[in-house]
């Protein structure tokens, strides 16, 4: 890198300034920091409200709701929402809170999308890491060339290989399963395999030697040592893949027709086909909503930092 | 397995080309059963004509001749652009802006965690939120609406708002997300460029216009391709929210794929107009990169 950033449209601006020079710390507050303020905190409003919303209408009773459509708070507090999505209700309790009183298999639902997104996940970035280690740190004449052919794989829009892999799975046997929705994510994505190669090939080779003049085979150094030494990326891109797994919607539509197979997402994009004929349970879809989202919004809670700062260009440079 | 250890041997430079394929063998059965194949397949399903119960048979290019005089087609078309050019307008500006905001006001975890939480739900969860903020009669969007003394909206169920409200939904999903791809970007802008612009006397307007965007216009513009792939693609909101109406005011051309395979069982046909998206996808890729020149960078 050269130091000479030529910037356009601007002077040179002499080499008093380094990166070793403190940044101002004391800043005034301006008119201009105090409007820049303002339009952060409008969008962050535009980005949590609904959030509040499903909340608040998951907490409030379906008939207050008509009455009080503005209220801020919960009208008239119920857990009635909660209960119906896990068919804590009988019907008639259902129906005469504004459900529609078909009894919802909420817990199957869920246990799906646990099943799908945990199938997924630990196969796909198992699968991606061999891939990864055979592309960083095994010796092998064709490997580059391999690795190009991986990566225009990146190219194909997942959208084009929807129906031809639905026709595969029929073809199969699996459609309407929990295998059939779960296939085609099992065994790697480019973007894993890549994103997985950049960490391993900064493991030190070092160590790696250390462990092969010991007598380790190359196999124990994927396991014992390259897999613990990119424990953080792993994680990440773990993360990464459930969350993209657990809110995929479009496959899982194709491939399942009944509740054998059916996913959260699924399940609740039915919901505009069943609602009862007094209007849509609001409050019930809500909290079902919240729920949908809660495992995600518990992983991001605890890993949100790691979340955050894997968002950006280190793997796609 | 059972092979003597090669302890004095220069071990590390063995040839590993064994051991590789093995490593590499799940990844390629999926690469080739899920990626090539599929390609393969869908050109070939798209010169055929298929209803699932009988044999495919052959038709040669009597798809595409079908769909050039097909009207539900071009206005899919149609309604997609006009989607995608409202959804990466106003997603891109704001993602902008909340990129710069982030990084002139706070560099704080919890804001930029704060920012990516619409990002986390499915775009099911994003459309039936919206679905109920927005309903015509007890949605508060609408209650807002006549506060300020304007007419109550049909958000989803009128021709003209459908599509601009549909984009505006996965505006607020992906916002955050672009914010943090932009502002991992600015990261890269050394900030002795700013500290020289300042110097100078630079404003902050004139430094964002004359600094940050021409330095970041490599990023900006892959982070253009990577959202303009995505968002020709949208089908999700669309099915959960309006499935394609009213009328076909939102019959996005993902929307219309689905329903030619999955309503009508017209595979043959389904699979020509998912040829016609890929080409579409590698043509507006293939502009914009050369328009934002995402390959090359000026800083240095």
């Amino acid at each position: 890198m050269t130091d000479t950033t030529a910037v356009p449209g601007l002077a040179p601006a002499g080499a008093t300034t380094g990166d070793q020079v403190p940044r101002q710390r004391r800043r005034r507050m301006s008119p201009g920091r105090i409007v820049a303020w303002v339009v952060m905190i409008v969008l962050l409003i535009i980005t949590l409200f609904p959030f509040y919303w499903m909340l608040r209408t998951a907490l409030s009773s379906n008939s207050a709701l008509y009455a009080n459509a503005t209220s801020w708070l919960p009208v008239d507090f119920s857990w009635g929402g909660f209960e119906r999505v896990f068919g804590m209700q009988s019907t008639e309790e259902a129906i005469a809170q504004g459900g529609s009183g078909a009894s919802i298999d909420f817990w199957r639902y869920l246990g799906n999308s646990v099943v799908v997104a945990t199938g997924i996940t630990v196969c796909q970035v198992f699968f991606s890491a061999m891939a990864a280690y055979a592309f960083s740190r095994l010796h092998w004449k064709a490997r580059d060339r391999v690795f190009g052919i991986f990566l225009l794989s990146l190219m194909v829009p997942v959208i084009f290989t929807l129906l031809p892999n639905f026709l595969l799975i029929r073809e199969l046997g699996l459609v309407d399963t929990l295998l059939g929705i779960m296939l085609p994510g099992l065994f790697m994505t480019p973007f894993a395999i890549f994103f997985l190669r950049q960490f391993f090939m900064n493991v030190s080779t070092e160590v790696e030697e250390a462990a092969l003049i010991d007598g380790a085979s190359k196999v124990r150094v994927f396991f014992a040592l390259i897999i613990p030494m990119s424990v953080g990326p792993i994680a990440t891109i773990s993360i990464l893949t459930y969350i993209t797994a657990w809110n995929d919607y479009f496959w899982p539509l194709m491939v399942s027709y009944s509740d054998e197979s059916r996913v959260l997402t699924v399940a609740l994009g039915n919901f505009t086909e069943q609602s009862p004929q007094t209007g849509p349970d609001w409050s019930g879809l809500m909290a079902a909503t919240l729920v949908a989202a809660l495992p995600m919004i518990l992983l991001f809670l605890v890993f949100a930092k790691r979340i955050v700062n894997s968002i950006g260009f280190s793997g796609i440079k | 397995m059972s092979a003597p250890p090669l302890r004095a041997r220069r071990a590390t430079r063995r040839d590993d080309t064994r051991l590789a394929l093995l490593f590499i063998l799940p990844a390629t059965v999926g690469l080739v059963t899920f990626y090539f194949w599929p390609m393969i397949r869908g050109l070939w399903l798209s010169l055929t004509s298929w209803d699932l119960l009988s044999p495919a048979e052959f038709v040669g290019l009597q798809n595409y001749r079908d769909m050039a005089a097909d009207p539900v087609f071009w206005n899919a078309l149609r309604v997609t652009a006009l989607y995608v050019v409202i959804n990466i307008g106003v997603q891109t500006v704001a993602a902008l802006l909340l990129a710069v905001l982030m990084q002139r006001l706070s560099q704080s975890t919890l804001l930029r965690s704060l920012v990516l939480a619409p990002y986390l739900v499915s775009n099911v969860v994003a459309a039936l939120v919206f679905l109920w903020i927005l309903d015509f009669q007890l949605g508060i969007g609408n209650q807002l609406l006549t506060w300020l003394g304007l007419d109550r909206i049909g958000f989803f169920t009128s021709q003209t708002w459908a599509i601009p409200t549909i984009a505006l939904v996965n505006v607020w999903r992906h916002m955050g997300y672009t914010a943090l791809l932009i502002f991992a970007g600015l990261q890269t802008i050394p900030h002795t460029v700013y500290e020289a612009a300042r110097m100078d006397g630079a404003s902050e307007t004139r430094t964002f216009f004359r600094i940050t965007v021409p330095l970041l216009r490599p990023i900006l513009g892959l982070v253009l391709i990577i959202s303009v792939i995505g968002s020709f693609q949208v089908f999700d909101t669309v099915a959960v929210t309006t499935n394609g109406g009213p009328v076909d005011a939102s019959r996005v051309l993902q929307l219309y794929i689905y329903d030619k395979a999955f309503a009508q069982f017209d595979f043959g046909y389904a699979s020509a107009l998912s040829v016609a998206l890929l080409v579409l996808l590698m043509v507006v890729t293939f502009v914009q990169y050369r328009i934002t020149r995402a390959g090359q960078t000026d800083l240095n």
